[in-house]
């Protein structure tokens, strides 16, 4: 079986635990305002065999012993699932440690998947649904029926919040997040991301429009005076 | 009282032996550490206000009067009372000593590039009445080494300066005292026969070794110090170890003089006296931090073309450190940390050349402190212990960067490198030099094709690899025959046993652009542009192809089979003293300057650009990430082809390495053992400082492949706007430092 590939970034330690390689799926159906990685948007030709991404991965494997692994990234990877279960299938035969790095807008057999996965590390857009259509272009309701499927397991998850100047940078949305992430089971980490605009270069080079154009990078310590916040409340 | 557990070492000089009955090994943290002491802190704060003297002058003074030699300058100080270990190279820190015996122009050239004046005596009679290494040489060379090093297809040869990467087992002084060494010497000069060259040749050096000795002894007298007897102490011990080093830098200028390894050595005495309530913590962790301080002085006089291939001033004094004995059981004890503490209570300092003989079968304990350090200071070269250990056993040490051998038993021929990216040249040349337009290699049938053929060009580079092994050998032979006879190393030698192993150390430039340009010419479509002299000047490349650094076979294969195929060719030549070949992937700033003698290269190199230092792929052409290009690397063959070492620079922001410092600890400690289990050799590792960054961002050329990380993206920092730039500079260095 093919999948599509958009690249593959042997060294990562800021996607999961440990020393990662991360794989970057292609095609994403929601077009994100603050998208770093523009590049995926489109669902381009399937250009790996299953068997040669797991060969790939595995040549690393030496590097994983304290506590890494790989991270499957993107675009959104679980549009590809089927492809993803048979390259984790044989990857957790080989006891690598598997974490998927998505927005939970799946299609396919997510709950074969899940059998394989070690972590999720979760993306919330936003947490109230008209936000969370006008920043995405997508509806919420998919993404709620992602975290049901999720809490029938025992997978690990990592939340991740981007935080953006005027939009989310305020107690109220902080607590409204607290609240909205009592109903998602075995979090284990949650991480605050300032917006950065480290990714308006590609928007550029692929003719695309920026949104965020005129939208300022997050302070930093702002965002970390928010967190700090998040973790009393 | 604890002693010393008895040994062989009692009865002859095994070294080794002492070290493994009386080892003791340390598995915790670096918790017992003791800071700087008063006095150091007294003689390094002197020592920082010359260095800074020296910067500003590029040299702080020259003695004009003497030349180099075991006895021939006064004793020196720093600060005599603050001073607990003594010694420097001429009676005053920093002051540089005329070693004429490589050779004269290259002194003289030196004197002049500084405004200095050598003594018109010295200037008049010591060509009248000596010869130095250069002018035999140059009476042996042929047309051919002339020819070769004079279009930089072989450069950097050792010919017109000490050849050095010997390393003098300095810790037989402090074992057993110089009056017990010669009595050795003398025992092995009466049982060689007098024969024909080798053993009258031996005769001689083994004559030379003993008179040597004898001025080491003399040249600690000056400092009120009687070595002849073993050390007796802590202190003894470090001091004696030192002045056979100081004696060999007094007597040799060679381009790398590495200290060995010294850590458990030294770490028996302190042990022992710690144990008896002779020394403390503090006291010891003084003695060490002198002793560095003696190291990180040690000059020798260079013209500025040298320090333009080998910049910074380096003086390559290795201090191995950690390793496993052949049982594979760590060899790293508390004094293997006190060394690496030596640049937090001085500060990071490139000299020493600290380098870790990293195993898997190192404590954590020890890995993370190493790899802290890293972190922290940038100044730490890792090298595979559990590759070297089954060849050179488990009491060798590295000289330069990557050679091992094994102390007191091995020495080397240093031979620098060939120009691999120009000999690919050559072959689809006909044997014209690119740049000079003379022919070097005859035989090298013509291309004509519109297109290369890669088995055709592959043909031709294995003939000019044939043929430039031949003029390679050819000038090794002649370089060290006439090193042996003009600039024998006789302190150094003294400190070595009579009957040693000889390596002959090639090495290669180029290899990644070489490996590259096949694979341009196998897997895609490769125009030469040819000149009207029928030169390949440019090339136009159709189509894509693999490229190493990318964890990519069907390139990373070419790589291998051509150091083989050197290799191979290099090895079926007679050598010097039956030396063994070894061969070298390894540059450290030379790089540059074989690139800017070589013309534009089939994989889009352009003509006179630098190459990629040692082992490294290209810059900008590994693109899926540090561990795809760390296996690549790894891929190369130590063990039966590259012997004398493979070097690999890697560069790294601390923020990619982990969000918190204990993380970024354990991450380095992962690439480590991930990339030595791959089965790699070597591995410099920078860690980049803030200060590094915003050279970056200045001199971007400088930077190409650096790399900025923040979750689930990454970017080429030199793709970022200037403003982008500075955010990721506050951005990388906010959070984790």
């Amino acid at each position: 079986m093919n999948g599509s590939v958009a690249s593959i970034e042997t060294l990562t330690s800021v996607d999961g635990p440990g020393i990662r390689t991360i794989v970057f799926m292609s095609g994403c159906h929601k077009r994100c305002m603050y998208c770093h990685n523009p590049e995926m948007f489109k669902m381009t030709k399937p250009n790996y065999k299953d068997k040669d991404l797991v060969e790939k991965i595995l040549r690393y494997k030496n590097y994983f012993k304290r506590g890494g692994g790989v991270t499957f990234s993107g675009g959104e990877p679980l549009l590809q699932t089927d492809f993803l279960i048979k390259v984790c299938k044989k990857l957790k035969e080989e006891n690598i440690h598997i974490a998927i790095d998505t927005a939970g807008d799946y299609i396919g057999d997510l709950q074969e998947l899940l059998k394989y996965v070690d972590l999720v590390i979760l993306d919330i857009k936003d947490t109230r649904p008209k936000e969370y259509e006008y920043l995405t272009k997508s509806k919420m309701k998919k993404f709620n029926a992602f975290v049901k499927k999720l809490n029938k397991t025992k997978v690990d998850v990592f939340i991740r919040q981007v935080i953006i100047p005027d939009f989310n940078d305020n107690i109220s949305y902080i607590k409204s997040l607290r609240e909205y992430l009592k109903q998602i089971n075995n979090i284990k980490d949650v991480a605050f991301l300032p917006y950065h605009k480290l990714g308006s270069e590609k928007y550029l080079e692929l003719g695309l429009f920026n949104p965020m154009l005129n939208v300022k990078e997050m302070d930093k310590d702002k965002c970390d005076k928010l967190y700090q916040a998040f973790l009393n409340l | 009282m604890k002693e010393f557990i008895k040994g062989n070492y009692e009865e002859e000089i095994d070294v080794r032996d002492f070290i493994m009955k009386n080892i003791t090994r340390y598995e915790g943290d670096e918790s017992f550490l003791a800071p700087i002491s008063e006095k150091t802190k007294k003689v390094w704060s002197k020592c920082e206000k010359l260095l800074k003297e020296e910067l500003k002058k590029s040299v702080l003074d020259i003695d004009t009067t003497h030349v180099s030699g075991i006895t021939n300058f006064d004793a020196g100080y720093i600060d005599k009372e603050m001073e607990v270990i003594v010694g420097l190279q001429t009676d005053a820190p920093l002051k540089r000593m005329m070693n004429p015996f490589g050779g004269l122009r290259m002194v003289k050239n030196s004197l002049k590039a500084y405004n200095y004046q050598m003594d018109p005596t010295i200037e008049k009679y010591f060509p009248m009445f000596t010869k130095s290494h250069n002018d035999g040489v140059y009476d042996a060379y042929n047309d051919e080494i002339k020819l070769a090093k004079h279009v930089g297809l072989i450069t950097g040869l050792p010919d017109a300066y000490g050849r050095g990467r010997i390393i003098g087992d300095y810790r037989r002084v402090a074992l057993y005292g110089i009056d017990f060494l010669i009595q050795e010497k003398e025992k092995d000069f009466k049982k060689i026969k007098v024969e024909l060259d080798d053993s009258i040749r031996l005769r001689e050096e083994v004559s030379m070794q003993i008179k040597a000795l004898k001025k080491i002894k003399e040249m600690a007298l000056s400092y009120g110090l009687d070595i002849s007897k073993p050390a007796k102490n802590s202190f003894e011990a470090v001091q004696w170890l030192y002045f056979g080093y100081l004696a060999a830098v007094k007597e040799n200028n060679g381009a790398a003089m590495s200290l060995g390894r010294v850590d458990a050595f030294l770490d028996i005495y302190f042990e022992r006296d710690l144990a008896n309530g002779k020394i403390t913590e503090a006291e010891i962790q003084e003695l060490i931090d002198q002793f560095v301080i003696k190291l990180r002085l040690v000059r020798h006089l260079r013209t500025p073309e040298y320090d333009e291939l080998f910049s910074g001033d380096p003086t390559w004094v290795t201090c191995s450190l950690g390793g496993c004995d052949k049982k594979g059981r760590s060899m790293v004890t508390k004094t293997t940390f006190r060394i690496l503490h030596t640049l937090t209570n001085l500060d990071p300092a490139p000299e020493p050349n600290m380098t870790v003989l990293w195993s898997l079968n190192l404590s954590e304990n020890f890995k993370k402190y190493a790899a802290k350090m890293s972190i922290k200071t940038d100044a730490i070269q890792y090298e595979n212990d559990d590759i070297m250990r089954p060849i050179y056993g488990d009491d060798y040490a590295i000289a330069c960067c990557v050679s091992a051998m094994e102390i007191g038993k091995n020495m080397q021929f240093f031979g620098a490198r060939c120009n691999l990216a120009k000999a690919l040249l050559y072959s689809i040349n006909e044997g014209y030099d690119e740049m000079e337009y003379v022919k070097v290699l005859n035989g090298i049938p013509k291309i004509e094709s519109k297109y290369l053929d890669y088995e055709t060009v592959k043909k031709n580079f294995y003939k000019v690899i044939e043929k430039t092994a031949k003029i390679y050998v050819d000038a090794m032979n002649i370089i060290h025959y006439m090193h042996d006879k003009y600039a024998y190393e006789a302190s150094q030698m003294a400190l070595h046993d009579t009957y040693v192993k000889r390596l002959m150390a090639y090495g290669v430039a180029g290899l990644s652009v070489v490996a590259d340009s096949l694979s341009a010419i196998k897997y895609a479509k490769v125009k030469p542009l040819r000149d009207e002299h029928a030169i390949a000047k440019d090339f136009v490349v159709e189509g894509d192809y693999p490229k190493y650094g990318n964890d990519d076979d069907r390139v990373d294969n070419i790589a291998k089979d051509v150091l083989k195929k050197l290799y191979h060719e290099l090895s079926k030549h007679a050598t010097y003293r039956d030396s063994f070949p070894t061969l070298s992937v390894l540059t450290i700033t030379s790089n540059v300057v074989y690139g800017h003698k070589t013309g534009t290269t089939p994989d889009g190199r352009l003509a006179g650009t630098p190459f990629a230092p040692g082992a490294n792929p290209m810059h900008g052409r590994d693109t899926s990430g540090a561990l795809a290009s760390l296996n690549s690397v790894a891929k190369l063959d130590y063990a039966n082809c590259c012997r004398d070492g493979i070097s690999n620079t890697f560069s790294i922001v601390p923020t990619t390495l982990g969000k918190t410092l204990p993380e970024q600890i354990n991450n380095l400690c992962g690439i480590l053992d991930g990339y030595f289990e791959n089965g790699a050799h070597h591995l410099n590792v920078n860690v980049l400082t803030r200060e590094l960054l915003i050279d970056a961002k200045n001199n971007p050329e400088k930077y190409p492949l650096l790399t900025i990380r923040v979750s689930g993206y990454s970017v080429r920092f030199n793709r970022l706007t200037p403003e982008q730039q500075d955010e990721v500079i506050n951005r990388t260095f906010h959070e984790a430092m």
